[in-house]
């Protein structure tokens, strides 16, 4: 794919309303490839810039049960088969006393890819990005709200795009080099 | 009711808000990362970290000292093997839990008012982890020897005793240290974005923006975050359960009277609440104090832990009864000696000292609103409650050991200089890592505040 020299229109908003209302719109209007950038979590952007699905539970539950898993083989192996060793006659596979390991390390397994798994899916750490080029944008880290839209979704153009934006109350909006 | 609605109701209930009006997304940034970026370092500062560092020298000679000659240094001998060591060991982890219940569970709860102290209390948690998963290794002797510990396929052919509680405790311990810290950072990753984009000058943006791994605050990556953050909640709620239910099972696993007891484990668990509330309250009130956080931390914040310490106390108080009084219903001759023995023995001072620490004075004082909302009294509340969790850990391991089945293997316990040194050394890493912590880290979650501006916005409208 050739690289666009445009990396996408950023458009900066004075509140949350005036950015959801806009992503709304934009996804409305068609646009796909676009991402919007807030100061803290807010409910309902994802889903008004078309993102819903994510693999975040999933990657906690398979580290979950590989913790768990692995945890108890981690004592049943040494104890049944590697070095057993029979005290007071007691059985080998004395299973309820490997539980407090086995679900410790399931919670330790299932911590740990959560939070990489997030860090992955999110593609961080990421030491450069396009989106840090906008003008104002150490804002998106205090106070202002930003959307932009990337010049390589097919309904992109660079001049109907400004319009676009500029018509649903942005504060100002910038092209952004990629 | 959905769960915002709660969170609603939660932050407009009577009394002191969770947050004075007035602010804005901005003015809580810049007045948060103004005290990391701006501010110049307070004489305050300097003055409280030069003794906690003086405290921490202590620590690392008393740890050298003991590396040269041995646990002989100490006060243990047969029968108290465990003595100080293990009591302060119990003590910072109990303070620990506190930080993973408030950043854990009052998030599952949707609880407001946890917004504004999570973080420190987080930091809290590890920098009290960090102390007492130090004594358990000093305690073994051999402290280099320290990864015997763990189960690996070693030349010696042998294996950790799975069955035994202090290997759980092992792993207990080492995946709590994890998870605390993975929450602690996971939460700071916005944060340290802000300081970032905040800081004038080269280092420091160079390091926080190093730290914050090119964070941007992107919608896809905020719900990614918020999942993972849940979910991380889910998982940390339980395990600081098992954490201290594990630490109990050092002691309800042995058959010594005053320790064979299935009352421990909940017991354990919210003396464990009750000693990291009152430390939590120790560090907020001073912190408030001198950096101007009353708008963020306030009488709500304090009132509630007040009301926290006072159900915990309970607990706690409902757990010495049930242990006089099951020392007397089992009909065991040993167990009813244990018990009169720590109230009429030798060391019945302490544990009259500690039943007035934890029962007589703030489960009396904690009713009245009137003492929950005096700054002052709920500081020096805070400060009896830790001393009385830390004697009743002193009780539990002492007065049990000292005297068990056979008055022949009877004997005292005292505590060298060299106990001492190490327990307040202790102290001294705990508090140089958390003066450290509130000069380069944001002692409260910028963006979590900017959130709750936006919830009481909403509320308005």
């Amino acid at each position: 794919m050739m690289r666009h020299p445009l990396y996408g229109l950023m458009a900066e908003f004075e509140t949350i309303d005036d950015l959801l209302n806009a992503a709304q719109r934009a996804h409305a209007a068609g646009y796909r490839q676009m991402d919007a950038f807030t100061p803290f979590p807010v409910e309902g952007l994802a889903e008004a810039i078309g993102f819903h699905k994510t693999h975040v539970p999933l990657i906690c539950l398979v580290g979950g049960l590989i913790g768990c898993m692995g945890g108890f083989f981690l004592q049943y192996w040494p104890n049944v088969i590697g070095y057993p060793l029979n005290i007071g006659g007691k059985p080998y596979n004395s299973w309820p006393s490997f539980i407090p390991i086995t679900f410790e390390l399931t919670v330790l397994c299932a911590g740990l890819a959560t939070v990489f798994g997030m860090l992955a899916l999110n593609r961080l750490p990421t030491p450069y990005h396009p989106v840090f080029n906008a003008p104002r944008f150490e804002l998106a880290t205090r106070n202002r709200f930003f959307l932009c839209i990337n010049a390589r979704d097919p309904k992109f153009d660079a001049q109907k795009t400004k319009e676009f934006l500029q018509s649903v109350k942005a504060r100002e909006v910038s092209e952004i080099e990629s | 009711m959905s769960p915002d609605g709660l969170e609603k109701t939660a932050a407009m209930e009577a009394g002191p808000p969770v947050l004075a009006p007035g602010h804005t997304y901005a003015s809580i940034t810049d007045k948060i990362s103004s005290i990391v970026l701006l501010q110049r370092t307070k004489r305050g500062w300097w003055f409280g970290f030069a003794v906690a560092f003086a405290l921490f020298m202590v620590l690392n000679a008393a740890i050298g000292y003991l590396m040269l000659i041995g646990v002989g240094i100490w006060g243990i001998n047969i029968p108290v093997a465990w003595g100080f060591a293990i009591v302060n060991f119990v003590w910072w982890i109990g303070i620990g839990h506190a930080g993973t219940l408030i950043s854990a569970f009052l998030l599952l709860m949707r609880q407001a008012w946890r917004q504004s102290i999570n973080r420190f209390a987080e930091a809290m948690t590890l920098f009290a982890v960090a102390s007492a998963g130090m004594f358990p290794l000093l305690h073994m002797g051999r402290p280099w020897l320290f990864y015997w510990l763990m189960p690996y396929p070693d030349t010696m052919g042998t294996w950790p005793q799975f069955r035994s509680p202090l290997v759980w405790d092992v792993f207990a311990v080492s995946t709590y240290g994890t998870i605390s810290l993975l929450f602690w950072f996971v939460g700071l990753i916005p944060d340290l974005a802000t300081l970032r984009d905040r800081a004038r000058n080269r280092l420091a943006q160079m390091t926080y923006g190093f730290l914050a791994m090119g964070w941007r605050g992107s919608a896809r990556h905020w719900h990614r975050y918020e999942i993972a953050y849940l979910l991380l909640a889910g998982l940390a709620t339980p395990l600081v359960v098992s954490v201290h239910t594990v630490v109990s099972f050092d002691f309800t696993i042995a058959v010594v009277p005053g320790w064979h007891s299935t009352i421990f484990p909940p017991y354990f668990v919210a003396g464990a609440i009750y000693s990291g509330f009152a430390m939590v309250l120790t560090l907020a009130i001073p912190l408030r104090q001198f950096y101007g956080l009353e708008d963020f931390i306030t009488l709500r914040h304090l009132e509630n832990m007040a009301k926290i310490l006072l159900a915990t106390g309970l607990i706690v108080a409902y757990g010495y009864v049930m242990e006089t009084f099951m020392a007397f219903y089992s009909g065991s001759t040993y167990d009813r000696s244990m018990i009169m023995n720590r109230m009429t023995g030798p060391y019945a001072g302490i544990y009259w000292l500690l039943i007035t620490c934890n029962i007589a004075i703030p489960l009396t004082t904690l009713w009245s609103a009137k003492l929950r909302r005096n700054v002052a009294a709920l500081f020096v509340i805070s400060l009896i409650v830790q001393m009385g969790m830390w004697l009743e850990r002193f009780v539990i391991v002492v007065t049990s050991l000292h005297r068990d089945f056979m008055p022949s293997a009877w004997g005292m316990y005292y505590p060298t200089i060299w106990d001492w040194a190490t327990f307040a050394g202790s102290i001294g890493l705990f508090l140089t890592l958390f003066f450290l912590f509130i000069r380069f880290l944001p002692m409260i979650s910028i963006f979590e505040m900017r959130g709750l501006v936006h919830q009481v916005k909403e509320e308005k409208a």
